[in-house]
Order: structure tokens, then C-alpha cells, then sequence
């Protein structure tokens, strides 16, 4: 079963980390990433630039249009995900409590199961 | 690496299992990581030399170049601790003949030996299918990446952890104790592999490698092995009647169509065949078992031409012995056991069972599609339309959706 792990971020949150907070998250993430290499669960992960750099091409009347950020309103944004292939949700679940975001207050995971992919000619 | 010829392909896919199983026997299971290092060795030199230089018994000389090589390779691994112990090892085998026990052993018997080393079950089913699919069906890392659509790095890491995890366990599963207790994860690795071809296919392209096929050519492995016993002949059975109806489980826009809506002339009659003829061999007399009970299940079935004329009192009878079988804590049994109860008893005593089967499973998969059938077959179309809504949301299977929502869409709009 594949799944989603899509982290949630604040960026609000992210500013106040102290800077051993924000080394103790790296080194979990390359731990994380380590980890489900290691056991030949991890099919890849993408971190996403901050929000201010979205761009949303939104149909309006039918036409495409383009503009600046998302929804100002919205606090927390997609920061970015892992792609894993786990034998059941109760697994990807406990992946999803391993990554360092699980632990600070403010940041939250979802986990998601994968219907279809297709990665082209992988 | 270009293949020696379709040929050449498919006798090396044959023999590299036999190879890897003589290997594993000489120098203990601890050893099967470097074991199958060795055969992999062996079987690029096979394609590199045979084409010019075809060898007269290709077991024996695939067996000794990879042993070869099994000595090269520890002798080289200086960072192993209990090297010592290896080469104490290499010097009696190396050049012996195939003697005692191994002489004595077919084909089928190396087949087994490893299928029931890849399903060990410490492994987890993933690794347990990948390490399958590699050491005993012969596939490449590339050909189960694509089986999986995963990424290759994925499946070779998922591979070297399972030969690892072996070799710490160690152990000596070369000499069989007790068949029976160790072929029950064989039987449910494979079964999975089938039920996983089936759940995948939905609007993908056409794969290379069909994993319905290598399930079922290591069941034919399996049943060779073994031929005389109940659940084996069960399980290729069970796996030959599933697969007879692929061709009509799928519309063309990958929709899947449900057992009673199929055009039955779509299924694929020699494989209708050879399953009822297994069931016909292998059931008289034998202790039921929970595969050959669902085989005979899925024989009835394809005996009857249409839902209508099938004998739904003898399947809802085999169900009831299935869960006494496996112990009544399987959902998946007592959802389909509920479909056969509503032919015999009617949906109204269905749906009593439907509740209380989720009142102890809430939130099992395909029970609010069952319970949308019978409350549509009943007339209740306003719960019938919510019951295929939950189901549509709830189900991973794009092609189950799809066909969901098309009932969904019929009830709220019948003028089509």
C-alpha cells in the first residue's frame, strides 16, 4: 500500500524554533529518510519552497488565470511529503510518528492512501 | 544485459532457483544473502558464455561456477566476524558431487525449499513477495519494480534487507521438520501476490510483468513439489478459477465489474477447466481446509452459467464450514458468506447479518457496497444511494469506485 505522508506547516511556528530545535528537525528528517531507505519503504519525498513563492492558476469564467500565493487567510501550508510503501495504515501511520514534525506543536501530518500513480518510466 | 534467447531466458529463470536451493543446502540458510550473490554472478556469466559455448548439463555447471563464486566472495568478505567459520565450510562441498539427501531431491523439492525461505515469516508480506519474486520466480529487480510501479531503489533495498534479515536469523530450514506448519505463510504469500495483481490494475498502463501469472506459475511449482496435498491442490485451484475471470472482471474504461453482472462467455474456459478438474482431484476425502473450501467455492461458480442458476444453498454451506475453519475472526469470509446468505434467505436477513458483522468490523472495506446491493434490491433507493456514496469514498481501488459511482449514478438517474 502506498501512502502520502503530506506535512503540514506553519510558518509562524517554523520562525520561533530555536536553532537547535531547527538542527534537531533536519537531523530527524536525514534519519527518517535513512530509516525507511533502509527497510525499502521509501519511494521519495519533496520539500516545497515557503508559501509566499505559490503561484495559483485558478479557472475563472472557463479561463485559466494566474495570480500571487494562496488563500492569505490560510495558516497552515503544504510544506512538502514523503511517498512510502508500507505493508498496512497502521504502518504508515507509525512512519508518520517518526518524522521530527510529529512532536512540535503547531505542524501536523496526514496520512493519505494512494490510489493510482504512475511515475512514467521509472 | 540482452537475453541468450526467449529460450535461454526462460531455462535459466528455471534452473536459478534449483541453483540457488543447492547452495543454500551446502553452506546453511545463515548463508543465503552471499548464496544468492553467487547464483546472480553465475547467471550473468551463463549469458555472457552460453551462446558460444553451450554447456552439456546446465544445472551442474550453473551450480559450480556459482559456487565458485560463493568462495570468492566470502574470501574476500574479511568484515564478517565468523569467517572462520565460513571457510571451514568451503573446503567439503566445493567439490564434492551432488551426495546423500541432496541426490535425492527433484526440482521441486529446491523450489519448495526456497519458497519457504522467502516466506519466512519474521519477514514482513512486502519483503516476503519481493524476495519471492526474485529467488524463486527469477524476476529481475527492474521486472518487480515494475510489477510494484515502485521505484527499482526501493525494491533492492526491500531485497538486500530480507536476505539480511534472513541471514541473522540463520537456522537451518534445509531440512524440512514439519511441511504443512511452514507451507501456510508459502500459501498466503502467493495468494496475496494474486489478490495484490488483481487490486492493481486499475486504468495502468499494460505492465511487463504480470504478476497474476508468476503467482500461479509458483503454485504449479508448489503443487509439483507437492502434489498430494489438499491445500496446495486448493490454492492453484482457487488462483486458476480467479484468474479464469479476468477478461470479464474489468469494462473497457477499467471499471470493474462484479461477479454477477459478468459476461460468463468472457472467461477463459481452459483455465475453468483445469481449476474445477484440480477441485474434482484434490477434494474427495480431504481435510477442508480453508483454501480448498474456497476453491470449491469458486468451482460452483464457474459450473453455473449465470448468478440466477447457481447453487447458493451449497456455497452458503462451504461458508459456514470456512469459518468454522478459520476460527469466524476472518471479516472478508463473513462479508462474502452474507452475499450467498441474501440468495438463499433474502436481503432482509442479510442486512440483520450486515449490522451485526459491523458492529464488531466498523469500517471494513466493501461492507457498505454489499449493504448498497441489498437495500437497492430491496427498494430502498434513498439509503441505497448513501450506502454507494460511503462505499465510493471509502474504497483505495480506483476501478471499485468507478464502479460505484456508475450504480450510484443509475439509482439517482434511472431514465438511461
Amino acid at each position: 500500500m502506498k501512502y502520502l505522508i503530506l506535512m503540514q506547516v506553519d510558518p509562524a511556528v517554523l520562525e520561533q524554533l530555536t536553532p537547535e530545535q531547527g538542527k534537531a528537525i533536519g537531523d530527524g528528517h536525514a534519519a527518517f529518510i535513512a530509516q525507511t531507505k533502509e527497510s525499502g519503504e521509501f519511494i521519495g519525498t519533496q520539500a516545497l519552497a515557503d508559501p509566499s513563492q505559490t503561484k495559483v492558476v485558478r479557472s475563472v469564467a472557463g479561463t485559466p488565470q494566474t495570480s500571487d500565493g494562496p488563500f492569505a487567510e490560510a495558516k497552515e501550508y503544504l510544506g512538502g511529503f514523503y511517498l512510502v510503501d508500507v505493508e498496512d495504515e497502521a504502518r504508515a501511520l507509525e512512519l508518520a510518528r517518526l518524522i521530527p514534525d510529529s512532536t512540535i506543536d503547531g505542524l501536523a501530518l496526514e496520512v493519505r492512501p494512494v490510489m493510482f500513480s504512475d511515475f512514467g518510466d521509472l | 544485459m540482452t537475453p541468450v534467447t526467449t529460450d535461454g531466458e526462460d531455462l535459466l529463470r528455471d534452473l536459478a532457483p534449483q541453483a540457488l536451493a543447492r547452495l543454500v543446502r551446502s553452506y546453511g540458510t545463515g548463508q543465503f544473502d552471499v548464496c544468492e550473490d553467487a547464483v546472480q554472478d553465475a547467471l550473468l556469466a551463463a549469458h555472457t558464455q552460453w551462446p558460444a559455448d553451450p554447456p552439456s548439463d546446465s544445472l551442474a555447471w550453473l551450480v559450480s561456477v556459482a559456487r565458485r563464486r560463493y568462495v570468492d566472495r566470502v574470501r574476500s568478505d574479511s568484515r564478517r566476524r565468523d569467517r572462520e567459520a565460513r571457510e571451514a565450510l568451503l573446503a567439503e562441498p566445493l567439490n564434492g558431487p551432488v551426495t546423500g539427501a541432496d541426490a535425492r531431491l527433484s526440482p521441486a523439492d529446491d523450489s519448495l525449499l526456497l519458497l519457504q525461505l522467502c516466506c519466512h515469516p519474521a519477514l514482513p508480506r512486502p519483503a516476503q513477495v519481493a524476495l519471492t519474486l526474485r529467488a524463486v520466480a527469477g524476476l529481475t529487480t527492474a521486472q518487480i519494480a515494475n510489477v510494484h510501479q515502485l521505484p527499482e531503489a526501493t525494491v533492492a533495498q526491500r531485497i538486500t534487507r530480507a536476505k539480511r534479515r534472513l541471514a541473522e536469523l540463520g537456522g537451518d530450514l534445509s531440512r524440512p521438520r514439519d511441511a504443512a506448519e511452514r507451507l501456510s505463510p508459502v500459501l498466503d504469500v502467493l495468494y496475496a501476490m494474486l489478490t495484490e495483481a488483481h487490486h492493481t490494475t486499475s486504468g495502468t498502463p499494460a505492465r511487463d510483468t504480470d504478476l497474476a501469472a508468476e503467482a500461479i506459475h509458483l503454485a504449479r511449482l508448489l503443487h509439483r513439489a507437492m502434489p498430494d496435498d489438499p491445500e496446495v491442490g486448493g490454492l492453484l485451484a482457487l488462483m486458476l478459477l480467479t484468474e479464469s475471470r479476468g477478461p470479464a472482471r474489468q469494462t473497457a474504461d477499467g471499471a470493474l465489474v462484479p461477479l454477477d453482472e459478468q459476461d460468463r462467455t468472457r472467461w477463459d474456459r481452459s483455465l475453468v477447466r483445469e481449476g474445477i478438474a484440480l477441485v474434482e482431484t484434490t477434494a474427495p476425502g480431504a481435510a477442508p481446509g480453508p483454501y480448498l473450501l474456497q476453491a470449491c467455492i469458486a468451482a460452483l461458480h464457474a459450473e453455473a452459467p449465470d448468478t440466477g442458476s447457481t447453487d447458493w444453498a451449497e456455497i452458503l454451506a462451504l461458508y459456514d464450514v470456512l469459518q468454522i475453519v478459520t476460527g469466524r475472526g476472518n471479516p472478508t469470509i463473513a462479508l462474502n458468506r452474507i452475499v450467498a446468505e441474501a440468495q438463499v434467505h433474502g436481503a432482509g436477513t442479510a442486512l440483520d447479518s450486515l449490522d451485526r458483522l459491523e458492529q464488531v468490523h466498523p469500517g471494513l472495506p466493501r461492507l457498505d457496497a454489499v449493504r448498497a446491493h441489498l437495500l437497492e434490491r430491496q427498494g430502498r433507493e434513498t439509503e441505497a444511494a448513501d450506502a454507494y456514496r460511503r462505499a465510493a469514498r471509502a474504497t483505495h481501488n480506483l476501478a471499485e469506485q468507478q464502479y460505484l459511482l456508475r450504480r450510484l449514478r443509475t439509482l439517482v438517474r434511472p431514465s438511461t
